[in-house]
Protein backbone atom coordinates (compact mmCIF):
# COMPACT_ATOMS: atom_id res chain seq x y z
CA UNK A 1 0.00 0.00 0.00
CA UNK A 2 2.79 2.38 0.90
CA UNK A 3 4.61 1.47 -2.30
CA UNK A 4 1.53 2.35 -4.33
CA UNK A 5 1.25 5.72 -2.59
CA UNK A 6 4.92 6.41 -3.18
CA UNK A 7 4.54 5.53 -6.86
CA UNK A 8 1.52 7.82 -7.18
CA UNK A 9 3.37 10.71 -5.53
CA UNK A 10 6.43 10.19 -7.74
CA UNK A 11 4.25 9.98 -10.86
CA UNK A 12 2.38 13.21 -10.09
CA UNK A 13 5.64 14.90 -9.10
CA UNK A 14 7.29 13.98 -12.39
CA UNK A 15 4.29 15.32 -14.31
CA UNK A 16 4.38 18.58 -12.36
CA UNK A 17 8.12 19.06 -12.88
CA UNK A 18 7.69 18.27 -16.55
CA UNK A 19 4.95 20.92 -16.82
CA UNK A 20 6.97 23.49 -14.85
CA UNK A 21 9.17 24.10 -17.87
CA UNK A 22 6.24 25.66 -19.71
CA UNK A 23 5.49 28.20 -16.98
CA UNK A 24 6.27 31.83 -17.81
CA UNK A 25 9.38 33.31 -16.24
CA UNK A 26 9.03 35.08 -12.90
CA UNK A 27 7.91 38.68 -13.48
CA UNK A 28 7.49 38.18 -17.21
CA UNK A 29 5.45 41.12 -18.58
CA UNK A 30 4.27 38.99 -21.50
CA UNK A 31 2.79 36.28 -19.26
CA UNK A 32 -0.93 35.64 -19.81
CA UNK A 33 -1.73 36.48 -16.19
CA UNK A 34 -0.35 40.00 -16.45
CA UNK A 35 -1.04 40.80 -20.10
CA UNK A 36 -4.82 41.24 -20.05
CA UNK A 37 -6.55 42.24 -16.80
CA UNK A 38 -3.40 43.29 -14.96
CA UNK A 39 -2.41 45.71 -17.71
CA UNK A 40 -6.00 46.93 -17.87
CA UNK A 41 -6.00 47.79 -14.18
CA UNK A 42 -2.65 49.57 -14.36
CA UNK A 43 -3.79 51.61 -17.36
CA UNK A 44 -7.32 52.49 -16.28
CA UNK A 45 -7.32 52.67 -12.46
CA UNK A 46 -6.34 56.34 -12.21
CA UNK A 47 -8.73 57.59 -14.87
CA UNK A 48 -11.61 55.35 -13.75
CA UNK A 49 -11.40 55.91 -10.04
CA UNK A 50 -9.09 58.82 -9.37
CA UNK A 51 -7.18 57.02 -6.64
CA UNK A 52 -3.41 56.65 -6.84
CA UNK A 53 -3.36 53.35 -4.97
CA UNK A 54 -4.18 50.62 -7.47
CA UNK A 55 -4.48 48.03 -4.73
CA UNK A 56 -7.17 50.05 -2.96
CA UNK A 57 -8.89 50.73 -6.28
CA UNK A 58 -9.11 47.01 -7.07
CA UNK A 59 -9.98 45.99 -3.51
CA UNK A 60 -12.68 48.53 -2.79
CA UNK A 61 -14.04 49.45 -6.19
CA UNK A 62 -13.45 46.87 -8.93
CA UNK A 63 -13.86 43.98 -6.49
CA UNK A 64 -16.12 45.80 -4.03
CA UNK A 65 -18.70 43.05 -3.80
CA UNK A 66 -15.99 40.53 -2.97
CA UNK A 67 -14.74 42.74 -0.14
CA UNK A 68 -18.28 43.10 1.20
CA UNK A 69 -18.41 39.31 1.32
CA UNK A 70 -15.10 39.23 3.22
CA UNK A 71 -16.46 41.62 5.85
CA UNK A 72 -19.57 39.47 6.22
CA UNK A 73 -17.33 36.41 6.65
CA UNK A 74 -15.45 38.14 9.50
CA UNK A 75 -18.75 39.20 11.08
CA UNK A 76 -20.06 35.65 10.87
CA UNK A 77 -16.86 34.27 12.41
CA UNK A 78 -17.17 36.67 15.35
CA UNK A 79 -20.83 35.77 15.89
CA UNK A 80 -19.94 32.05 15.78
CA UNK A 81 -17.15 32.44 18.34
CA UNK A 82 -19.51 34.40 20.59
CA UNK A 83 -22.22 31.75 20.31
CA UNK A 84 -19.79 28.90 21.04
CA UNK A 85 -17.57 30.36 23.75
CA UNK A 86 -19.41 33.18 25.53
CA UNK A 87 -20.28 32.35 29.13
CA UNK A 88 -23.74 33.24 30.36
CA UNK A 89 -25.47 36.46 29.54
CA UNK A 90 -27.04 37.40 26.27
CA UNK A 91 -25.42 38.04 22.92
CA UNK B 1 -1.12 40.72 42.26
CA UNK B 2 0.58 40.08 38.95
CA UNK B 3 -0.17 43.51 37.45
CA UNK B 4 3.07 45.39 37.25
CA UNK B 5 3.22 49.16 37.62
CA UNK B 6 5.73 49.42 34.77
CA UNK B 7 3.47 47.50 32.40
CA UNK B 8 0.50 49.63 33.42
CA UNK B 9 2.32 52.93 32.93
CA UNK B 10 3.91 52.00 29.62
CA UNK B 11 0.70 50.66 28.14
CA UNK B 12 -1.24 53.69 29.38
CA UNK B 13 1.30 55.76 27.44
CA UNK B 14 1.30 53.57 24.33
CA UNK B 15 -2.38 52.85 23.78
CA UNK B 16 -3.34 56.32 22.43
CA UNK B 17 -0.47 56.23 19.94
CA UNK B 18 -1.46 52.77 18.72
CA UNK B 19 -5.05 53.92 18.27
CA UNK B 20 -4.04 57.06 16.39
CA UNK B 21 -1.82 54.96 14.14
CA UNK B 22 -4.74 52.58 13.53
CA UNK B 23 -6.99 55.47 12.51
CA UNK B 24 -4.23 56.72 10.22
CA UNK B 25 -3.95 53.33 8.54
CA UNK B 26 -7.72 53.14 8.05
CA UNK B 27 -8.13 56.65 6.64
CA UNK B 28 -4.99 56.36 4.50
CA UNK B 29 -6.38 53.29 2.74
CA UNK B 30 -7.23 54.99 -0.55
CA UNK B 31 -3.94 56.87 -0.90
CA UNK B 32 -1.15 54.62 0.31
CA UNK B 33 -0.50 51.36 2.03
CA UNK B 34 -3.25 50.51 4.45
CA UNK B 35 -6.92 49.76 4.59
CA UNK B 36 -9.81 48.83 6.79
CA UNK B 37 -8.74 45.30 7.61
CA UNK B 38 -5.21 46.21 8.71
CA UNK B 39 -6.27 49.29 10.64
CA UNK B 40 -9.05 47.44 12.40
CA UNK B 41 -6.65 44.75 13.55
CA UNK B 42 -4.16 47.38 14.79
CA UNK B 43 -6.97 49.06 16.73
CA UNK B 44 -7.94 45.71 18.26
CA UNK B 45 -4.27 45.19 19.19
CA UNK B 46 -4.49 48.27 21.42
CA UNK B 47 -7.38 46.64 23.29
CA UNK B 48 -5.31 43.45 23.63
CA UNK B 49 -2.51 45.50 25.19
CA UNK B 50 -5.02 47.05 27.60
CA UNK B 51 -6.31 43.57 28.51
CA UNK B 52 -2.76 42.39 29.22
CA UNK B 53 -2.04 45.41 31.39
CA UNK B 54 -5.32 46.05 33.22
CA UNK B 55 -7.25 42.79 33.02
CA UNK B 56 -10.26 41.64 31.05
CA UNK B 57 -13.01 42.91 33.33
CA UNK B 58 -11.59 46.44 33.51
CA UNK B 59 -11.45 46.76 29.72
CA UNK B 60 -14.87 45.16 29.28
CA UNK B 61 -16.45 47.74 31.57
CA UNK B 62 -15.21 50.51 29.27
CA UNK B 63 -15.84 48.83 25.90
CA UNK B 64 -18.69 46.43 26.52
CA UNK B 65 -20.61 43.94 24.43
CA UNK B 66 -23.22 46.58 23.64
CA UNK B 67 -20.60 48.67 21.83
CA UNK B 68 -19.25 45.60 20.05
CA UNK B 69 -22.66 44.59 18.71
CA UNK B 70 -23.43 48.16 17.65
CA UNK B 71 -20.07 48.84 15.95
CA UNK B 72 -19.80 45.52 14.15
CA UNK B 73 -23.29 45.81 12.70
CA UNK B 74 -22.83 49.51 11.93
CA UNK B 75 -19.67 48.84 9.87
CA UNK B 76 -21.38 46.38 7.56
CA UNK B 77 -24.40 48.69 7.36
CA UNK B 78 -22.23 51.61 6.23
CA UNK B 79 -20.70 49.46 3.50
CA UNK B 80 -24.00 48.03 2.26
CA UNK B 81 -25.76 51.39 2.46
CA UNK B 82 -23.15 53.07 0.28
CA UNK B 83 -23.61 50.21 -2.14
CA UNK B 84 -27.36 50.80 -2.16
CA UNK B 85 -26.92 54.56 -2.61
CA UNK B 86 -25.18 53.82 -5.91
CA UNK B 87 -28.48 52.41 -7.21
CA UNK B 88 -30.27 55.77 -6.93
CA UNK B 89 -28.48 57.55 -9.86
CA UNK B 90 -28.94 54.40 -11.93
CA UNK B 91 -25.64 52.61 -11.42
CA UNK B 92 -24.92 49.05 -10.37
CA UNK B 93 -24.61 47.92 -6.77
CA UNK B 94 -21.32 49.35 -5.34
CA UNK B 95 -20.61 51.30 -8.54
CA UNK B 96 -19.39 54.49 -6.84
CA UNK B 97 -18.72 56.20 -10.14
CA UNK B 98 -22.45 56.67 -10.69
CA UNK B 99 -22.76 58.88 -7.58
CA UNK B 100 -19.71 60.89 -8.64
CA UNK B 101 -21.15 61.40 -12.11
CA UNK B 102 -24.59 62.33 -10.79
CA UNK B 103 -23.43 64.84 -8.17
CA UNK B 104 -20.51 66.21 -10.18
CA UNK B 105 -18.18 66.43 -7.17
CA UNK B 106 -14.55 65.62 -8.15
CA UNK B 107 -12.73 62.83 -6.26
CA UNK B 108 -15.97 61.68 -4.64
CA UNK B 109 -15.08 58.14 -5.68
CA UNK B 110 -12.00 58.23 -3.44
CA UNK B 111 -13.98 59.63 -0.52
CA UNK B 112 -16.56 56.86 -0.88
CA UNK B 113 -13.74 54.31 -0.82
CA UNK B 114 -12.53 55.98 2.40
CA UNK B 115 -16.02 55.73 3.91
CA UNK B 116 -16.18 52.07 2.98
CA UNK B 117 -12.77 51.48 4.57
CA UNK B 118 -14.01 53.12 7.78
CA UNK B 119 -16.94 50.71 7.82
CA UNK B 120 -14.61 47.75 7.29
CA UNK B 121 -12.35 49.01 10.07
CA UNK B 122 -15.26 49.31 12.54
CA UNK B 123 -16.43 45.76 11.91
CA UNK B 124 -12.97 44.21 12.03
CA UNK B 125 -12.05 46.10 15.23
CA UNK B 126 -15.25 45.10 17.03
CA UNK B 127 -15.14 41.47 15.94
CA UNK B 128 -11.45 41.01 16.84
CA UNK B 129 -12.08 42.52 20.29
CA UNK B 130 -15.13 40.31 20.76
CA UNK B 131 -13.09 37.19 19.93
CA UNK B 132 -10.40 38.24 22.41
CA UNK B 133 -13.04 38.78 25.11
CA UNK B 134 -14.61 35.39 24.51
CA UNK B 135 -11.34 33.46 24.35
CA UNK B 136 -9.77 35.21 27.31
CA UNK B 137 -12.81 34.92 29.58
CA UNK B 138 -12.04 32.40 32.33
CA UNK B 139 -15.40 32.79 34.02
CA UNK B 140 -14.19 34.62 37.09
CA UNK B 141 -11.30 32.39 38.22
CA UNK B 142 -8.00 34.21 38.01
CA UNK B 143 -5.72 32.74 35.30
Amino acid sequence: MKLKALLAVAFIGIILFWAAGDLPAFGDPEAPATRYTGKLYVDLALSDIGVENIVAAILASYRGFDTLGEVVVIFTAGISVALLLRRGGRL
Amino acid sequence: MRRNVIIKTVSRFLVPFIQVYALYVIVHGALGAGGGFQGGVVFAASFILMIIAFGLTCVRERFGYRWIVMLSALGITIYATIGLLCLIPGGNYLEYGSIEAALGIPHLHGYLIDAVEIGIGMTVMAIMTSIIYDMGDTGGESP
